[in-house]
Parts: structure tokens; sequence; C-alpha cells
């Protein structure tokens, strides 16, 4: 039996594989083809503290390898998740994570404060790289002192485990994680999705609404995986590891790079099942490497 | 309830140079489904195509174990998929979205275009079944695009429209004689190009009857997750692959 367990901030999860924010929905939406007990978490879809109608369709692009999207924050606030999803969702045996967002540092401790308050929710996520909203998201994840303002704003009114979202639209990743580190932040996860674009030549006119959207899929794992890396030798606590996962040989590179724990996204889209896949490939692995405990895993890349 | 299955390739029917009708089949049995429901396919070995494609089902056979699909060639993923060979192995993930109402309705048209006609095979038989007068209206470029007209006789009368003239009346759809002679209808369906439906849900609104149209919005998980398929709505924006693919015309924006 290999030991699954693994610990971020105060929780410890059942196993590493979680699903990425605005992939799974609130997790309901694959209820019908897996055991959503299964999961080591479910970061759910962005929460804003007011309803926001998002971007205006086409918010998605399919690419070589991945898809771009621009559904700017959709979502009906976080009053609504409390009151009408929250109660639907908490008796799923697994940790459900709150991803959290704002224009404002007003607004990031206005959806924190009201999450704090919620017993059963053990953590949040601190999504500081949303590239798909005109104010607020990635302009706070993309310079230092915003992204360590924001997190401690955040973290003066949370108590418990806070993960903050890194952008990997920055020339250094690495400052930014040291910078929420220091404000206290427990976790980080990377990688968001990287600002991209696409054109359709026919009626030459960008394919998205925004112009501009989120690059995400296999597309972006080599990157994704090279961040992973360099934020685990720059700091101590742990971090959470996606971008374009779409199997458990993907997860258990970004393991072997630095991830305690790592998230599923876009694979999502293609197999709903391929959560629990990846977690019966980590076992394999495990078994075949005689390794008990999968936290072992983490940051064991060999020097060439 | 929703599942993922892999089916095999069974067969095709091409029904001309760039359209054909696709069917697979399961070992085990089929889901039970409605009009209106739409399948996402994962197209094997198609380089470049990433996502899986949303089609509508076309037909359903219980006692076979198969589905069928009827796939207009547009890019490469629908490329790919009139390439299987025997026994190729393809996942679905089924059914999917809501489904066209049939109460209340008497004398019914149903409107659609280019592959907008795929869910109308089962609807016409649902619409027949409840005692429903039955109409379709194809509009197409020319003759050759003019397809299923032989199944859809089986349900009712078939009008068509073609913009070359070469069959039935010239000029698109909405300028089909149908809509001007005593319009006796009680309900409109449609399908098809965007343009197209807007113009029937247009003439729906002037004729005070309802009209439900099957939206073919660009779709990234199909399971009502990502919120890329949105369409706006009187109520907000809704997941066309969850709260559609039908809706009331009367609730989207686009017609108002
Ligand atoms: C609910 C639903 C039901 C559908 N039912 C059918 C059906 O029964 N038969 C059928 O032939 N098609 C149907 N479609 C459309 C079908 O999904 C697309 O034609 C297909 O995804 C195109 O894939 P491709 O790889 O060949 O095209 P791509 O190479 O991806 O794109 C080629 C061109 O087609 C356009 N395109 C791609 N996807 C769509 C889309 N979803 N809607 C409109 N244009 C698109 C692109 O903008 C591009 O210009 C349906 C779509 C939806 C959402
Ligand atoms: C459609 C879509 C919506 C997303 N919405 C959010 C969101 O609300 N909050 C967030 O932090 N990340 C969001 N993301 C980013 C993902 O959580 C993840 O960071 C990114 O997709 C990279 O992982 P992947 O390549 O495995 O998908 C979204 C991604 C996609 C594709
Ligand atoms: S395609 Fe993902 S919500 Fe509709």
């Amino acid at each position: 039996m290999v030991d699954l367990n693994v610990h971020i901030g105060d929780l410890q999860l059942k196993n590493p594989v979680g699903t990425a924010s605005g992939t799974f929905g609130f997790g309901e939406e694959y209820a019908d083809f897996m055991d959503l007990n299964k999961l080591g978490a479910i970061y759910v879809k962005g929460l804003t503290a007011k309803h926001r109608e998002g971007n205006p369709y086409p918010r998605m692009a399919e690419t070589s390898s991945g898809m771009l999207n621009a559904v700017g924050l959709q979502n009906k606030g976080v009053d609504y998740f409390i009151s009408n999803i929250w109660p639907r969702i908490k008796h799923y045996d697994t940790e459900i994570i709150p991803n959290v967002n704002g224009s404002t540092v007003e607004e990031y401790i206005e959806v924190t404060e009201k999450l704090n308050e919620v017993e059963g929710i053990n953590a949040i996520e601190l999504n500081i790289s949303c590239p798909n909203v005109k104010e607020g998201g990635m302009a706070f994840g993309v310079s230092c002192p915003s992204a360590m303002a924001v997190t401690e704003a955040v973290r003066n009114v949370f108590d418990k485990t806070l993960i903050v979202k890194l952008s990997p639209n920055v020339t250094d990743i690495t400052e930014i994680a040291k910078g929420v580190e220091d404000m206290g932040a427990d976790a980080v996860s990377l990688v968001n999705t990287f600002l991209a674009m696409a054109i359709d030549v026919k009626t030459r006119r960008p394919v998205l609404s925004t112009v501009t959207g989120g690059l995400s899929g296999p597309a972006i794992k080599p990157i994704a995986l090279r961040m992973v890396w360099q934020v685990y030798h720059a700091i101590k606590i742990p971090v959470i590891g996606m971008g374009g996962i779409m199997n458990a040989t993907d997860a258990i590179e970004f393991m072997l790079a630095g991830a305690t724990a790592i998230q599923i996204g876009t694979a999502n889209f293609i197999d709903p099942q391929v959560t629990l896949k990846i977690m019966d490939g980590l076992v394999s692995y495990c078994e075949e490497q005689n390794i008990s405990k999968i936290s072992d895993l983490t940051g064991q890349l060999r020097n060439i | 309830m929703k599942q993922i299955q892999d089916f095999k390739f069974s067969g095709y029917k091409w029904l001309n140079y760039s359209t054909y009708i696709l069917t697979l089949k399961t070992d085990e049995s089929v889901a039970g489904l409605e009009p209106g429901n739409f399948a996402e396919l994962q197209i094997p070995d198609a380089p470049g195509v990433f996502l899986r494609r949303p089609f509508s089902i076309l037909d359903v056979d219980h006692k076979k174990n198969t589905l069928s699909f009827y796939i207009k060639i547009v890019g490469k993923g629908t490329r790919q998929l009139g390439k299987l060979k025997l026994g190729d192995k393809v996942s679905v993930i089924y059914p999917l979205g809501n489904s066209f109402t049939v109460n209340g309705t008497q004398k019914a048209l149903l409107v659609g275009g280019g592959s907008g006609v795929a869910p109308f095979l089962l609807l016409g038989r649902k619409l027949k079944k409840h005692g429903v007068d039955v109409t379709f209206l194809i509009g197409a470029r020319t003759k050759e695009d003019v397809l299923l007209t032989e199944e859809f006789e089986k349900l009712g009368k078939v009008l068509v429209t073609t913009e070359d003239g070469t069959m039935g009346q010239t000029g698109l759809v909405t300028q089909h004689s149908a809509f001007t002679d005593d319009f006796t209808f009680d309900k409109i369906y449609t399908c098809g190009p965007d343009p197209m439906m807007k113009a029937v849900a247009r003439i729906a609104k002037e004729k005070g009857i309802d009209c439900e149209a099957s939206l073919e919005n660009m779709m990234a998980c199909g399971i009502g997750a990502c919120l890329c398929c949105v369409t706006e709505t009187i109520h907000g924006n809704k997941r066309v692959c969850t709260e559609g693919p039908v809706f009331n015309t009367k609730e989207l924006v686009w017609l108002i």
C-alpha cells in the first residue's frame, strides 16, 4: 500500500491529485463520471464579491495542444456560493478549496472574510493571476509589491490555509513566490494560464471577444514544469504544480520537479475521468519504484 | 445520466462530397436520450485536434446498440472523423444538453440549414408520435446539399429552398412561401447557421408563436464545467451545453 497523503499548510490531502479552478465547475458537473470523494482536492470556480457575467462569447479557441479561454470569472458571487452551492457540495469527502478573486484589495478581503466564516472550508486559493479581467486579477500577480500587498491583506483576515496562485506572465516567478511566502502564504500554486491570442485569417479578426486570453493544456507543460522547479528551489512552503498535466507521467514530472500536490485542468475536458487514471498511475509508479510514501517523490529530481 | 462510453466505428453513409452519416456501435446498451441531445466525440488519430467535438445525435438504435451522427466536413476534426476504419475506437460522452419541448404543439414547422437538420430526425419522430402535424423546411445552397429528405418524408411534408434554384423554391429558407401563404403553424423549431436561425426567430416573433432554436456554440467541456459556450439570454449568460443547446428564442438576447 502506497501512502498517498500529502500536506499543504494545515491540510492533509488524501492524495496529491486535485482539479484546477475553472476547469471542474463546482465538482458536481463531474459527479456522473466519477466518485468525487476519491479526489485529493477540488479547487472550485473563481469567486468574486458580486455576481459577474464574465466576458462576451466567443470565449475559447482551440490551439495545437491546448486552448485559449477568456471566460472572465463568470460567477454568481461569494454569497450565492456560500448559501446555495456550498450546501450541495460540502458533504463530499474531499478538500473543497474556493478560488478567490478581486478587482481591488478590498474585494479580495471581502470574499476571504466571508469564506473564513464557513465551517468546512479549510483553505482558499488566492488567484492573483487571472489574465481575463480588465481590472485586478493578473495585475496583482505580475508585480511583486502588489502580489505581496494583496497576500498580506488577505493573510490578516484568514486563519486557515492560504494558497496563492501565481501567474507565469512574469520575468522572474521566483521573486513573486518569495514575496508571497514572506507575507505569510502557506503554499503557492502555479501556473495559471499564459497570456496569448488567436487570429481568424478569414475574417482578420481576433478569435476571442477580448482579443487576448489564457493558454492552457499540454502546450504550456514544459514551461510550467520549469517554473515549478525554479520556485521549489526558491521557497520553503509547498508548491502545488499544474499546467498541461494530461497523464500520470506528467504528474510525476511535476512532483519530481518539486510539487507536493498537483492540479489537473484542461485534461478534464477531454477525459472527465482523467484524475482517477492519474491517481492509479501514480500508485503504479510508486509500487514499481518501491516508494512507500508519495510525498517522498517531491523534488527528487536527480542531477544529470 | 451523462456517461462516457467507448464505441467502435461501424460504418459510413456518404451523402455528398462533404457530408456523411457516421454510425458507432457499443457492446453495452446505449443510454436513453431525447431529441436535441448531443454527444462529445473524441476523434482518434487527428493531429492538431485537441478537444472533443460536439455533434447532435441523429439516430439511436437500442437493439443494435448504435448511435449515428450527421456530419458535415468543415475542418480538421470533421475530416478525420470521416476516415475511420472498422474497429476504430471512439470515446463518446452523452447524452448532453436539454431537448426540444413538444407539449401543446399541434402543427410544427422544422426549419433547418446545413448540418442543422441533424436533430430533426429524432424530433420529427417524437412529434409524429404525439400526433403533431410536421412540416420540414430545408434550406441549402444547391440541390446536392439537400439531404435526408427521404427520411423526413416518412414523418411529414418536406419543403425545400435552394439559393441557386436547383431544387424547390429559389432563395433563402425565410423567403419560402410557407411563411406567407396562410400560415397555420403554432410552433417553429430551427437549427442551422446563426443568421438563418435569427431570421426564423424574427418571423416567429412577428407571427406570435413559439420558436425553439438549437445553438452550436464552440465548446470545450460540453458538460457545464468551463463556461466557454455561453449565450446571452434575458436571464444572463447561460451554458449552451447544459441549459441548451435548445432555447426558446424569446429568451435569447440575439433576437431582441
Ligand atoms: C451542440 C452542437 C451540436 C452540433 N451538431 C452538429 C451536427 O450534428 N453535425 C455537424 O456536422 N456539426 C455539428 N456541430 C458543429 C460541429 O461541432 C463543428 O462543425 C465541429 O466541431 C468542427 O470541428 P473541426 O475540427 O472539423 O473544425 P475546426 O478545424 O475546429 O474548425 C473549422 C472551422 O469550423 C468552425 N467551427 C468549429 N467548431 C464550430 C462549432 N462548434 N460551431 C460552428 N463552427 C465551428 C471554426 O470556427 C472554423 O472556422 C454541432 C455543434 C454543437 C455545439
Ligand atoms: C476554461 C478555464 C477557466 C479557468 N478559470 C480559472 C479560474 O476561475 N481561476 C483560476 O485560478 N484559474 C482558472 N483557470 C486556470 C486553471 O486553473 C489552470 O491554472 C490552467 O488551466 C493551467 O492548467 P492546465 O493546463 O492543466 O489546464 C481556468 C482555465 C480554463 C481552461
Ligand atoms: S462547453 Fe464547458 S460549459 Fe459548456
